[in-house]
């Protein structure tokens, strides 16, 4: 009551005696959560440009003179840097060389849209795991368990493509189903443990992302799935008819982007207008209340937890029937995890989240070009990742260092840390 | 900001001169002026939203005055913080208790004023903060146990231990807002004479509350609050409608108009029935009640004696042990929330903010929060975003909820428009069974007339209301049958008109002077027998 009546202090107007121009920046720098989402990246650039310099021996040395030629230290800094990060553009929307060899006629138009292609296919499965972590957020639980419901979703979506026989279209159907169904089942495990016994959702699922990766490491080996004329830890293909179409050749993008669009619509219905959705708002809001109001808790626990375990399987499925085709140990690579970095800098939002999908997308397929054109380890991008999430989550300090006027960003934090 | 001079001897006097605050558009405070003179006891009194608490938080430094100027002891002062607040002699004992729970009572008074022993970093002094907190509750009659952790406590003595912790600061002045708010009657009575000895000890208290009762046992002078502007400032002599008047800004009755009750058939009825406490200690041991249609049955009896657990099994949220609980003869023990609640009963949870409303989902959202599967708002499927808005549109204006708008998130609203958000969704269906627990709980004076109307209505429609309440004046109020519990049992059930001398000893389990009340042992009385 008294909470209320009193509004925050942090809501005072600012003095009048400025400027037109400064209250429109007042405006533009108060802190929204774009605003300190794309402050989040400036910094993280600006602190990796700091890490680029720092790690070329060259460019230090240049430095070592710095106040007899500053020129030397700051040319070469600016080289190393826009270097670095134009390789990084260029990796990851649009190279314009290949662009203009194109239209001249010495190049392929896959060989322009190869930058992009690469993004969307990075981005893909990223969706799906980021979704998955974004719902069983909003409905109150920390479904870090995306990695294991992915690899589930990986190993049944691989065994169903290649073992079931079916022709074209349906095969694929079949497969995604499997896909979805494993990771449903593995979400579905935390989920009724949670509702009947209390069981923290957390520690259940990191287990099970252990089980679930021990489990893909013995599968493979398993005569029916283990390809007979490898030696090595890897799995039958799964056959055309199972796979995610894509442009073939040098193109890897596949249709699993298009899905993934199209489960971005479907989870952001889903939690604006379905009953579900109001359900695991409620719950994730204050399950006493919706208690009171006779919405079954366990249930909505239960049932979030195999909706956002099915998300995470999809994950896995798209993944590996759009790029990676067989089962190997590293098949799901790291992206359960990295959705729940994805679902952070999306703000737990649908569309917050394939957003945030693609730019991770853009980072890796950009970081791979930065290697290989810049001579920058792939780690720097990895450490440009961790810096914006670190940004994003740390609101008050983009704020601070920007001087943001306070506003709802603030509160991001306090919602982040309630699901522990 | 340097400190005043040791007082004790030298009482505080405050002067609040044309403060003024304003958010935005919104003038929170108008030009008040208030004269707080040393060992008074002054009460400030307004409904929610009246802008009370907003002017307290500038005289405790948490705001500053856009205008006016804040004196203390003839000097003008500026706070910028708590601390300084402090400093000058003031302090505040917040009404949400702002306490750790795991720490022991020593410990969270000595919290933010530390002491060590060796320098900075050297080690807590326990042994000092300990005779503190023991010193100070020794003169001043506040008995606190200095090592009992504060989550076993209950709310009285928190709320003792946030006195005892604003008074070891040293202050002269104590700021108390809403005290009250979360106390039994007995509690209550403690904290007003612990009050009145604060300020025979030359301390000055400013009691902010919308309680006339209270205000008229204890306080020297009172200052209305409305809108934003002192109304007037007058003594308790005043009649507690005039005072309500003043307030709210017209006429309230702040007795419940009602007819004689119709009580048709047994709608409810309860019997034998045993329920455990989240402690697994027996709550409720054998009640038997029932419920007419057209009557209003009370639960009076002081918090904590198995009612909250009672309505919690009649509603489905608590298992039962024993006993059985029928609406029409229809079984509910055993049934889910949903069943129960679509069964034609509408509840009223006691704690609001906990159970009652969502805060951050919308004014429509809340008024479907147990409908949002159902025609015309959904169909279980997916919801119906035309319906749901039309429907709060419509309950918004018939319950006279005061927002901004219907998409307006619920955790904005005053506690008492929080309230009528729970009345509107639980009322707004045709039903058998009404339960209100607390239904009036930090609700203005305004919004208490308003829900206990309603509730009158829904008697008179033919409904069996059943409202539980720590307040006596309000199961007296509304009720036309009333069951005292006392210690998970009902002592008695007897007609309103009961002396309250009479209900007040049963309340405390004193069952000789009452004719008819069963005492201590066996199962409660039944309804006939009180009814005569």
């Amino acid at each position: 009551m008294t909470a209320t009546e009193a509004p925050a202090p942090e809501k005072k107007e600012q003095p009048a005696k400025e400027s037109f121009a400064t209250v429109f920046v007042q405006n533009l720098w108060s802190a929204n959560t774009v605003v300190v989402t794309i402050l989040s990246i400036v910094l993280a650039m600006v602190i990796g440009a700091v890490l680029i310099v720092i790690s070329d021996s060259d460019v230090l040395k240049t430095f070592g003179y710095f106040t007899s030629r500053p020129s030397d230290a700051i040319t070469g800094s600016w080289n190393v840097i826009s270097s670095a990060y134009g390789n990084l553009f260029k990796g990851a929307i649009l190279d314009p060389a290949a662009v203009s060899a194109w239209m001249h006629g010495t190049g392929t138009w896959q060989g322009a849209f190869y930058s992009i292609s690469e993004t969307l296919t990075y981005a893909a499965p990223l969706v799906f795991t980021g979704l998955s972590v974004a719902v069983a957020f909003r409905g109150g639980l920390f479904n870090i368990g995306g990695q294991g419901q992915a690899t589930i979703g990986c190993i049944t979506a691989a065994v169903a493509g290649f073992a079931s026989g079916l022709p074209i279209v349906l095969n694929l159907i079949f497969a995604l189903l499997a896909g979805l169904i494993g990771g449903a089942i593995w979400g579905f495990v935390p989920g009724i443990l949670k509702a009947r016994t209390g069981a923290h959702e957390v520690i259940i699922t990191i287990m099970l992302n252990y089980t679930a990766l021990l489990f893909l490491t013995w599968v493979i080996g398993v005569g029916g799935v283990h390809d007979p004329k490898r030696s090595d830890a890897i799995s039958k293909a799964v056959p055309t008819s199972g796979q995610l179409p894509s442009f073939g050749g040098s193109l890897r993008v596949n249709l699993g982007i298009v899905l993934a669009v199209l489960v971005t619509a479907a989870v952001a219905w889903l939690l604006k207008s379905s009953a579900f959705g109001f359900e695991l708002r409620a719950v994730g809001a204050n399950p006493a209340a919706s208690r009171t109001a006779g919405i079954s808790v366990a249930k909505t626990y239960t049932l979030l937890m195999v909706v956002a375990g099915g998300l995470a399987g999809l994950g896995g499925a798209a993944q590996v029937l759009g790029t990676a085709y067989t089962l190997t140990p590293a098949v799901a690579g790291n992206i359960g995890f990295n959705g729940l970095l994805v679902a952070l800098l999306g703000r737990n939002k649908a569309w917050g989240t394939l957003f945030a999908a693609l730019l991770y997308g853009a980072l890796q397929a950009g970081g791979n070009r930065m290697q290989s054109y810049a001579g920058i380890s792939l780690e720097l991008v990895g450490v440009l990742q961790a810096l914006i999430v670190i940004f994003v989550a740390a609101p008050a300090l983009v704020k601070t260092i920007f001087h943001l006027r306070a506003a709802r960003a603030a509160r991001l934090g306090a919602s982040m840390a309630k699901g522990w | 900001m340097g400190r005043r001079p040791r007082r004790q001897e030298i009482p505080l006097r405050l002067e609040l001169r044309g403060i003024t605050k304003r958010f935005g558009d919104l003038v929170a405070n108008d030009h008040i002026d208030i004269t707080v003179e040393p060992g008074e006891v002054h009460a400030l009194l307004g409904e929610n939203g009246a802008g009370k608490s907003t002017l307290m938080n500038q005289l405790y430094g948490m705001l500053q005055p856009d205008e006016g100027e804040i004196v203390v002891d003839g000097v003008p002062r500026v706070f910028r913080s708590p601390r300084d607040a402090i400093a000058a002699g003031i302090g505040m004992v917040h009404q949400h208790f702002m306490l750790v729970p795991v720490f022991t009572v020593a410990e969270n008074i000595a919290l933010g004023a530390e002491r060590t022993r060796g320098g900075p970093l050297g080690v807590l002094d326990r042994r000092r903060a300990r005779q503190e907190v023991i010193d100070v509750s020794q003169r001043y009659g506040l008995p606190v146990d200095p090592d009992e952790k504060v989550e076993n406590l209950p709310v009285g003595a928190q709320q003792r231990v946030e006195i005892v912790k604003a008074l070891t600061r040293d202050v002269d002045l104590l700021i108390l807002d809403e005290p009250t708010a979360v106390l039994t009657p007995q509690e209550t009575d403690e904290l007003l004479a612990v009050m009145r000895g604060l300020a025979e000890t030359g301390k000055s208290i400013v009691f902010i509350t919308h309680k006339l009762r209270e205000v008229k046992a204890i306080a020297d002078r009172i200052t209305v609050i409305r809108r934003g502007q002192t109304v007037v400032t007058t003594s308790p002599d005043t009649g507690e409608d005039e005072l309500a008047a003043l307030m709210v800004g017209r006429q309230v009755s702040l007795d419940v108009e009602k007819g004689p009750a119709d009580p048709g058939r047994t709608v409810l009825t309860i019997s034998g029935l045993i329920v455990d406490d989240d402690r697994g200690i027996r709550a409720v041991d054998g009640v038997d009640l029932e419920v007419r249609a057209g009557e209003v049955l009370g639960v009076a009896g002081v918090q904590g004696n198995g009612q909250t657990e009672l309505v919690e099994a009649v509603m489905g949220l608590r298992p039962v042990l024993g006993g059985t609980v029928t609406i029409d003869n229809e079984n509910l023990v055993g049934m889910s929330t949903k069943h129960i609640l679509r069964s034609a009963v509408g509840y009223i949870p006691e704690d609001r903010s906990l159970d009652g409303v969502i805060r951050e989902f919308t004014v429509a959202e809340n008024l479907v929060l147990d409908m949002y599967d159902r025609e015309p708002y959904g169909n279980g499927f997916r919801l119906n975003p035309d319906a749901i808005g039309a429907g709060a549109r419509e309950r918004v204006e018939q319950f006279d909820i005061r927002t901004g708008s219907a998409d307006a998130l619920v955790g904005t609203l005053s506690g008492g428009n929080q309230q009528k958000v729970v009345v509107a969704r639980e009322m707004s269906r045709p039903l058998r069974l009404f339960i209100a627990a607390q239904p009036t709980r930090g609700v203005d004076v305004g919004s208490i007339e308003f829900i206990h109307n309603r509730i009158v209505r829904e008697r008179d429609n033919g409904t069996a209301v059943l409202v539980v309440s720590s307040e006596l004046d309000e199961v007296v109020g509304l009720a036309d049958r009333i069951a005292v519990m006392y210690r998970g049992r009902v002592l008695a059930v007897v007609s309103p008109d009961t002396p309250r001398e009479q209900i007040g000893l049963l309340m405390a389990g004193v069952t000789d002077a009452v004719p008819g009340a069963v005492p201590g042992a066996g199962h409660g009385v039944t309804s006939e027998e009180g009814q005569a």
